[in-house]
């Protein structure tokens, strides 16, 4: 499933400033808000849901990376956003490293198998060294979404 | 003679968890496979992923009912298998 299928190109944040793990959560929902993919009124509901998944064991899998995400009914579609942290935060990773790369997802809960085929393609990418290093890099959206449709056109995934 | 340790030791496993193999599967997977001293790939459909790489276990994209193959080579590669296995069996612990 390619970045395009799920990421909301409005939502994409170069310039996270939060330093810690809930505030980060809460900022990267905020811009599904913003972006209009999800309602005001469900948002603290979403980030609750996401810290719950958090408490089971840290969505932090290395590299910088963590894919903080949740399943809920006000959503039709899997949908996600990417953010950058240019210090990195403490996101409790499996490798105790600091995090600075986010796919924040957020699934219907009776879809599974998108929510794999996302999961899937972030982790094709983050095998590539130089998209890792780029992404880390990306002073703007824009660039963020540049290197997105890249890796789409090169991953040749539907 | 001394043992070798070349022998591959294969099984097929299926994902039997509704929800497939996704970040917490694969995490746990991933700690379970750092448990044994030997090679431990799975492959599905060409694609060969590292056991002790959650990163590389979910570019698999296995959901539930995809057949894959593990493959052990080393040391304690029968006991590496015979506890994967049983994880896969055991859903992940997941419904």
């Amino acid at each position: 499933m390619k970045f395009s299928a799920f990421i909301s190109p409005k939502a994409v944040k170069s310039d996270l400033g939060s330093s810690t793990k809930e505030e980060v959560i809460a900022e990267l929902v905020q811009t599904l808000v913003e972006a209009g993919e999800i309602l005001e009124k469900d948002r603290d509901d979403i980030i609750r849901a996401i810290m719950r998944r958090e408490e089971l064991g840290s969505t932090g899998i290395g590299r910088g990376v963590a894919v903080p995400h949740t399943k809920h009914p006000s959503v039709t579609k899997l949908i996600g956003t990417v953010g950058v942290s240019s210090t990195g935060l403490d996101f409790e990773s499996l490798d105790g490293q600091k995090a600075s790369l986010f796919f924040l997802l957020v699934s219907p809960p009776d879809r599974p198998g998108d929510h794999l085929r996302a999961l899937e393609n972030i982790s094709r990418q983050l095998r590539d060294d130089q998209f890792c290093k780029l992404l880390g890099q990306s002073k703007t959206a824009v660039d963020i979404l540049h290197l997105l449709e890249e890796a789409d056109r090169e991953s040749g995934a539907s | 003679m001394e043992p070798t340790h070349t022998e591959v030791v294969s099984r097929d496993l299926t994902v039997q968890n509704p929800e497939g193999l996704h970040l917490r599967p694969a995490g746990k997977l991933a700690r379970l496979a750092t448990e044994y001293n030997c090679s431990l790939e799975l492959e599905r459909c060409g694609q060969v992923a590292d056991c002790r790489s959650m990163i590389s276990l979910m570019t698999l994209g296995a959901s539930q009912g995809s057949v894959l193959t593990l493959r052990a080579s080393g040391p304690d590669a029968d006991s590496a298998v015979e506890a994967i296995a049983r994880l896969f069996e055991s859903r992940f612990d997941e419904l």
